[in-house]
């Protein structure tokens, strides 16, 4: 990030602050359900809106923030939106909205107690999410990282049983771990660096640096990020912590959790370390190795889980790894394909996590196996199921199509094979368990106790609609609304600045 | 407004004056003992406030007791570094001396008079340790305090006084043998004025009677400061002390042993000469990082919460001992940034077991469970904050000081400490988060829903502990100005 | 070798007592008897601290009308002195606090040997 593309700007901080401000209103407001509930909408919103005007700049290569004070010595606070960050903001809080009026369904629908911790709870997650996305230097990243860890922990633990708490202990012990590593790396840089800053391209001053320390300092932030993007073998807190409400998995572990997670890796490789030096060192063929084994791993464990989140948060670890593939692939194209794909899965992943969320308050069901013939009941909920299965599994118009197209085409741009192979293998993985669920719920004989149960109540089901119909939309025109395929592209732009322009990705993905 | 230039002899004129009024007032109305200590303490958190700003930038203020001139007179130095410590010393005291005035009466019983006025010795000692200019000036004062805080421990359960007696046995060695290690420096230097010694040092430092000196020194003073394998006294004397007692000297009387280590290491010896013959520096550090590794492992395997937060102690001094060893700018503001922290986080940690345990009359942490949250939600979400903040996460201030030592390790390039740093920080999360979980998940075998009601304690109680909790986040926040002007006092040669 | 031993004779008994304190309140069981090698300990100190000061043919040092204050050598080292008064009200006080906790202590237990206390605070605490 070059000082003349630079403009001081409030916005990135107001934008942090929006749920920041919200979760003493929604604390207090603990007794009027309907007030807490508006005051979760109205941040979501505002927050949602300040994102978006974001966007223009962005789309322009500028970067707008502040620096407000030091964090600690020589290190400041700094808000800044690149494009990386707006288009991460921008998926974070517009699922937000959605999952708002989600979560109010499911949560009153299921009668969960402490719903206040909840919204409060999931308010502070949202802040911490924008201020990684936002963050101008690893230190400002890693302070909203570990608030973001320790934000969740509530939710995760929500229903307060020994499954949950089993699983926040999981969860703690594997993102604190996470976090000191990333701290580790990040005081090693700062001593040999001076400096915590992000600039596209990697910070100059680590070419100096030992090879060995380098290597090591790599791996931790890798570990460090890793655990978040669910890189095998750092994945198993992310199945465990299915135990949480599923609009906490919903949100948190297919958006706002795991995405700060492969944000972060990608901040990491393309913003601290630098593409050039990956190359170089050939840490891209270590990220290519750990994020195909996960990606046919995850999908083969996933034929095994009979509880649908559970199969859903496999098909996660194995999707999360997708974007950490195009990293690994090292062209403009691969990254544009890898970035599209953290909006792409986000908004399929959720519509699927909402369905099953919806499926478990309306009829008590979260097993597969249960699964016979719902789709007569529940036509509108089960078909959204349907286009987020069809886009994970790659096809045509949902985005994930789009998404893996353009990874593809990455990685043939720069002549890797095996990237290609996984994706396509993959892809078949994935549509090997995801459609039997799909058989099941249109083609069998549903039990006698699902009969006229009837679609689940419209808190839940219109927000599907909208996020399966957003898949397609997407899918259809990348460009739409909000300019996320731009997006994308400009960051891989800035990320390779000096081999490939705009139109050259252009050219190279028609868009269908 | 008072000189500066006079101001090192207010204090103890202030805490003596103060100590006088509660034994006499205390003779006739036992009850006004607390006021009185507290008022006492509050103005010599003022003072030393006023010092702080002050010296802070400026050259140090020299005091010369009754008109002698150093080095034959005794002068007390106020200079940033021990207007810090008095600042947090004095503040901390004055919260948990407030906090007492919630205290019921069979805590205390009849000892309210014979605890104000040994607090105030305790702090009278304390004080004078972090102002004086002068070795052996030091070592009564180290007496003073330590004996008060004997007489503090006494006061607490049965096994209390034996505790306070081992501790006496330890302490009272580790006393002489800094008296011993003076002597040595007197017999070569011919001067006891820390001044006077730092100027001769550096020719002298390679010499026998001067290596002895730093060893009996650092053991003796390692001893008061519980450093490991030297730490046998303290978990005793917290656990059976009262909750009250542990509070005040918990947080602030193994910190001015520390202050102690910064003084003679950093500023008598400079960190040339204390490496030059033996590795000193290094073996401190070592034994600090093994003590911070046994304090964490310790404190996971205790059932009762003061004796717990006795062993996190023990690891917690292993930051600050460290931090000083360290012997660089990065480890020395980290250390001193981490007295703050610590002084606040243990004293907030005890004051909440003080309430759990004049409220529910034990403080075994195997009965913990979630009626505790709802009958005392201020004091848990305290206790949280303090925990967290102990864990090293941010926002929190726990979180910056421990960055600044992670980076003064790597700056003495010791690969162990930084493990050893980064590593505490997970074994504080298991024995932290085992009682988080207790406190807000654990379901009570109880089915009485009397048993739940919101019964949190007096206000008086409540409100310190809340004050160190937003000092705790508010620190977080504004950590950069204060680690940046703790990293100017650095001593340069 | 033997100029060595025989010239600083004074700190090989310092520690030779130091050490006959150390055991002392190591090694005893008696809490009374740890209390008066605790005492013992300090006393090594102070004499080592008396004989830094001693000279040989020198007088306390009190003014004394025949020899000039200006004539250091004829006196001996004050300071020293001064300061192991100092000291021993330290120890004094010490030693109080200690018989005072021993009260304390005997009140409770009836008891002042370490090994019965320690069983009796065993009973004390199922």
């Amino acid at each position: 990030m070059s000082p003349a593309d630079f403009t001081f700007s409030w916005i990135p901080f107001f934008a942090l602050l929006a749920s920041l401000v919200a979760v003493p209103f929604i604390a207090l407001s603990g007794s009027r359900p309907n007030l807490r509930e508006s005051w979760t909408v109205l941040a979501a919103v505002v927050k949602f809106g300040l994102v978006v005007s974001l966007i223009p700049g962005a789309l322009e290569g500028k970067t707008v923030g502040l620096t407000l004070f030091e964090l600690a010595p020589g290190l400041p606070f700094e808000l800044e939106a690149d494009p990386f960050g707006v288009l991460f903001a921008l998926i974070a809080s517009g699922l937000w909205i959605v999952t708002s009026f989600y979560s109010m369904g499911y949560m009153r629908g299921n009668k969960e107690k402490k719903q206040t911790r909840f919204f409060a709870s999931f308010a502070l997650c949202l802040s911490s999410t924008i201020g990684v996305a936002f963050a101008g230097n690893l230190f400002t990243f890693i302070f909203f990282y570990e608030v973001l860890t320790l934000s969740t922990y509530p939710l995760v633990v929500h229903k307060e049983t020994d499954a949950a708490i089993q699983a926040s202990r999981k969860y703690l012990s594997y993102t604190l771990t996470a976090g000191l590593l990333l701290i580790a790396a990040a005081g090693i840089i700062y001593m040999h660096a001076g400096t915590l800053d992000f600039q596209a391209g990697g910070l100059k001053e680590l070419r100096s640096m030992p090879e060995p320390l380098m290597l090591s300092v790599f791996l931790m932030m890798l570990a460090g990020v890793g655990v978040k993007a669910g890189i095998m073998p750092l994945h198993s807190w992310l199945p465990s912590a299915m135990a949480a409400p599923t609009p906490v998995s919903a949100l948190l572990h297919a958006v706002a959790v795991v995405k700060s997670g492969v944000f972060g890796v990608i901040r990491v490789t393309g913003f601290v370390i630098g593409f050039d030096l990956m190359k170089e060192m050939s840490y891209d063929t270590i990220l290519m190795v750990l994020s195909g084994f996960t990606i046919l791993v995850a999908s083969l464990l996933a034929f095994k889980q009979d509880n649908l989140k559970r199969r859903l948060a496999y098909s996660t670890v194995g999707h999360l790894s997708y974007i950490v593939l195009g990293v690994a692939i090292m062209s403009p194209i691969g990254l544009t394909g890898s970035i599209l794909h953290i909006a792409a899965h986000a908004t399929m992943k959720i519509t699927l996590f909402f369905v099953a969320g919806s499926v478990y308050v309306h009829l008590h069901k979260e097993n597969i196996s249960q699964l016979d013939g719902i789709a007569r009941e529940m036509p509108w909920t089960m078909g959204a199921f349907t286009i987020g299965a069809m886009g994970l599994a790659g096809m045509p118009p949902v985005n994930g199509f789009f998404s893996k197209w353009t990874l593809g085409l990455g990685s043939l741009e720069a002549g890797l094979w095996i990237p290609l192979a996984i994706l396509v293998g993959s892809g078949l993985l994935n549509a090997g368990y995801f459609f039997p669920i799909v058989y099941r719920a249109y083609f069998k004989k549903p039990g006698v106790e699902l009969n006229g149960v009837g679609e689940a109540s419209p808190w839940m089901t219109v927000p599907i609609v909208i996020t399966a119909s957003l898949s397609v939309l997407f899918g259809l025109y990348p460009d739409l609304f909000f300019g996320i395929f731009e997006l994308a592209s400009t960051v891989a732009i800035q990320l390779f600045a000096s081999q490939d322009s705009l139109s050259f990705i252009h050219e190279s993905v028609k868009i269908p | 407004m008072i000189e500066l230039s006079s101001l090192p002899a207010l204090f103890p004129i202030l805490l003596i004056s103060g100590t006088l009024l509660v034994v006499l007032t205390g003779l006739r109305y036992s009850s006004m003992a607390q006021p009185i200590a507290t008022l006492t303490a509050f103005f010599t958190a003022l003072t030393s406030l006023y010092a702080l700003l002050g010296v802070a930038n400026a050259e140090p203020v020299r005091y010369a007791f009754g008109g002698w001139a150093p080095p034959i007179g005794i002068e007390f130095v106020l200079d940033g570094v021990s207007g810090f410590f008095l600042l947090v010393i004095n503040s901390v005291a004055t919260l948990v001396l407030f906090h007492s005035a919630g205290l019921r009466n069979q805590i205390l019983g009849t000892k309210q008079t014979a605890y104000y006025a040994l607090s105030l010795l305790l702090l009278l000692g304390l004080n004078g340790m972090v102002l004086t200019g002068d070795l052996f000036n030091l070592y009564v004062f180290l007496e003073i305090s330590s004996l008060a805080s004997y007489g503090l421990i006494s006061i607490g359960s049965r096994q209390a006084p034996y505790a306070a007696f081992r501790y006496l046995i330890i302490g009272t060695v580790g006393g002489t043998f800094y008296l011993l290690g003076v002597g040595f420096l007197y017999a070569v230097t011919g001067t006891l004025n820390m001044a006077d010694i730092a100027g001769l040092i550096p020719e002298i430092s390679a010499t026998t009677p001067v290596i002895t000196a730093l060893i009996l020194i650092i053991t003796g003073v390692g001893i008061k400061a519980a450093l490991f394998p030297m730490y046998g006294w303290l978990p005793e004397a917290y656990t059976h002390a009262n909750a009250i007692s542990s509070a005040l000297i918990a947080p602030i009387g193994t910190k001015v042993a520390a202050y102690i280590l910064v003084r003679i290491g950093l500023f008598v010896f400079g960190a040339e000469n204390v490496d030059r013959v033996i590795p000193a520096s290094q073996t401190i550090a070592i034994l600090a990082g093994v003590g911070i590794l046994f304090g964490s492992l310790m404190a996971i395997s205790q059932r009762n919460l003061k004796r717990m937060l006795a062993f996190s102690s023990v690891s917690q001094i292993g930051y600050i001992v460290m931090g000083i060893a360290l012997m660089n700018p990065f480890g020395f503001a980290g250390a001193l940034f981490h007295v703050l922290n610590h002084a606040i986080m243990k004293s907030a940690l005890f004051l909440v077991s003080a309430t759990i345990e004049q409220e529910e009359g034990h403080s075994d942490l195997t009965r913990f469970d979630d009626t505790y949250r709802k009958k005392y939600p201020y004091t848990m979400a305290v206790f949280t904050i303090a925990a967290i903040s102990m864990i090293g996460l941010p926002p929190l201030a726990g979180f910056f000081s421990k960055w600044m030592l992670a980076l003064g390790t790597l700056e003495a390039g010791s690969w162990f400490l930084f493990v050893v740093i980064l590593s505490s920080s997970l074994l504080n999360a298991v024995y932290f988060f085992r009682i988080l979980e207790r406190v807000y998940l654990k379901k009570s075998g109880q089915k009485d829903p009397s048993d739940a009601r919101f019964q949190e304690s007096p206000w008086v109680m409540r409100a310190p502990a809340l004050v160190l909790a937003i000092a705790l986040m508010a620190f977080g926040f504004a950590n950069a100005p204060i680690l940046e002007m703790i990293q100017l006092w650095f001593p340069v040669q | 070798m033997m100029d060595y031993l025989v010239g600083h004779y004074a700190y090989f008994f310092t520690v030779l007592i130091m050490c006959l304190g150390l055991y002392g309140l190591m090694f005893k069981k008696n809490l009374v008897k740890k209390v008066i090698g605790l005492s013992i300990l300090q006393v090594a100190v102070i004499l080592f601290y008396v004989s830094l000061a001693s000279k040989w043919g020198a007088t306390v040092p009190v003014k004394w009308a025949e020899v000039p204050v200006t004539e250091v050598a004829a006196y001996l080292n004050p300071l020293p002195h001064t300061l192991m008064l100092t000291a021993i009200v330290v120890g004094v006080a010490t030693q109080g606090v200690a018989f005072a906790l021993m009260i304390a202590i005997w009140n409770r237990y009836k008891t002042l040997d370490e090994d019965d206390l320690l069983d009796r605070i065993s009973e004390d605490t199922p």
